[in-house]
């Protein structure tokens, strides 16, 4: 199985990285009020069946991939 | 160094950069400074403190701290600290604590998106932790940074708790990288994990600059001289 995890800045958390990028955006010219800049993660999962892959998955975003004080995260998981 | 100089230990991670200075620090102000290594799975015999020094451990990557808090020493640093142990993390130290849920919170990227690196103005806030025991309230200490990621953050809950209970220890006088409350140190419920941003192995030498980093240091040996009195 094959997963993604999108990892966001929480809502109301100040996202310095985001602001920088908008920024630039807009003195490149683009009409852009706001952006957000997140992580992205792929993985490839030994699991079989994807119910068990979601689990695994929540499990990795609890302990590693996302510091729920600050991210939320979304996770995908897609049969190959 | 006299014989009966408390040992500290200070962890070594892959991409530490302040293990020198912190151990040259602490042996100035009377330690028996020990770097140890993170693959290995205990502390030295004796070991009366611990400080977790600054730097990039592990390359920074996912997020400040997020990997070495895995790293086999921290079992041992973990029941240290569980034991009452004094342990201290700068900086990325720091990173690595509130990531090892040792401390609250978290270190989020400078507000202002720059690296800093200059003497800032921090204020003591609370006396109850064996790092500050020796200073008053309302102390002004000056101690650089050097962060990119030092934006302390918590939510409303957490800080309200902390400043209750006096776990608040160390405040910018200046609004520096936009850490919530203008916090630059926080310490566990019995004051005996402290971790901060400014970095106190840098300010112990008149000869180099402020010496701001002096009573924090000596608190973190002091406590080291009584824990390892204890245990012996």
């Amino acid at each position: 199985m094959k997963a993604t995890v999108l990892v966001r800045p929480k809502d109301g958390i100040l996202d310095p990285q985001g602001e920088a990028v908008g920024s630039s955006l807009r003195s490149l010219g683009f009409a852009v009020s706001r952006a957000r800049v997140g992580r992205l993660v792929e993985l490839d999962l030994d699991a079989t069946d994807s119910a068990t892959a979601r689990t695994e998955v929540e499990r990795m975003c609890a302990e590693l991939l996302a510091n729920p004080l600050i991210e939320s995260v979304e996770i995908q998981v897609l049969a190959e | 160094m006299s014989a009966d100089a408390p040992l500290v230990a200070v962890v070594r991670f892959p991409g530490s950069n302040d293990d020198g200075d912190a151990a040259l620090a602490l042996t100035s102000l009377g330690a028996d400074a020990r770097l140890v290594w993170h693959t290995d799975p205990v502390l030295p015999d004796r070991t009366g403190g611990v400080v977790l020094p600054g730097g990039f451990s592990y390359g920074d990557y996912l997020r400040c701290g997020a990997i070495a808090r895995f790293a086999p020493i921290m079992n041992a640093v973990r029941a240290f600290a569980a034991e009452g142990g004094p342990v201290l993390g700068i900086c990325n130290g720091f990173q690595i604590l509130c990531e090892a849920g040792l401390l609250p919170g978290v270190l989020r990227p400078n507000r202002q998106l720059e690296f800093l690196c200059r003497d800032v103005v921090v204020l003591v806030e609370s006396t109850s932790t064996v790092f500050t025991s020796s200073c008053a309230v309302g102390d002004e200490l000056v101690i650089p940074v050097k962060h990119g990621e030092g934006s302390w953050f918590a939510d409303p809950e957490t800080v309200a708790e902390l400043e209750q209970n006096e776990k608040v220890v160390l405040r910018y006088d200046d609004d520096v990288n936009g850490a919530v409350g203008r916090i630059a140190g926080v310490a566990n419920e019995s004051g005996t994990v402290l971790g901060l941003m400014p970095h106190p192995e840098h300010a112990v030498d008149p000869l180099l600059g402020p010496v701001g980093g002096i009573p924090i240091l000596s608190g973190l040996v002091e406590a080291a001289r009584v824990g390892s009195v204890v245990v012996a």
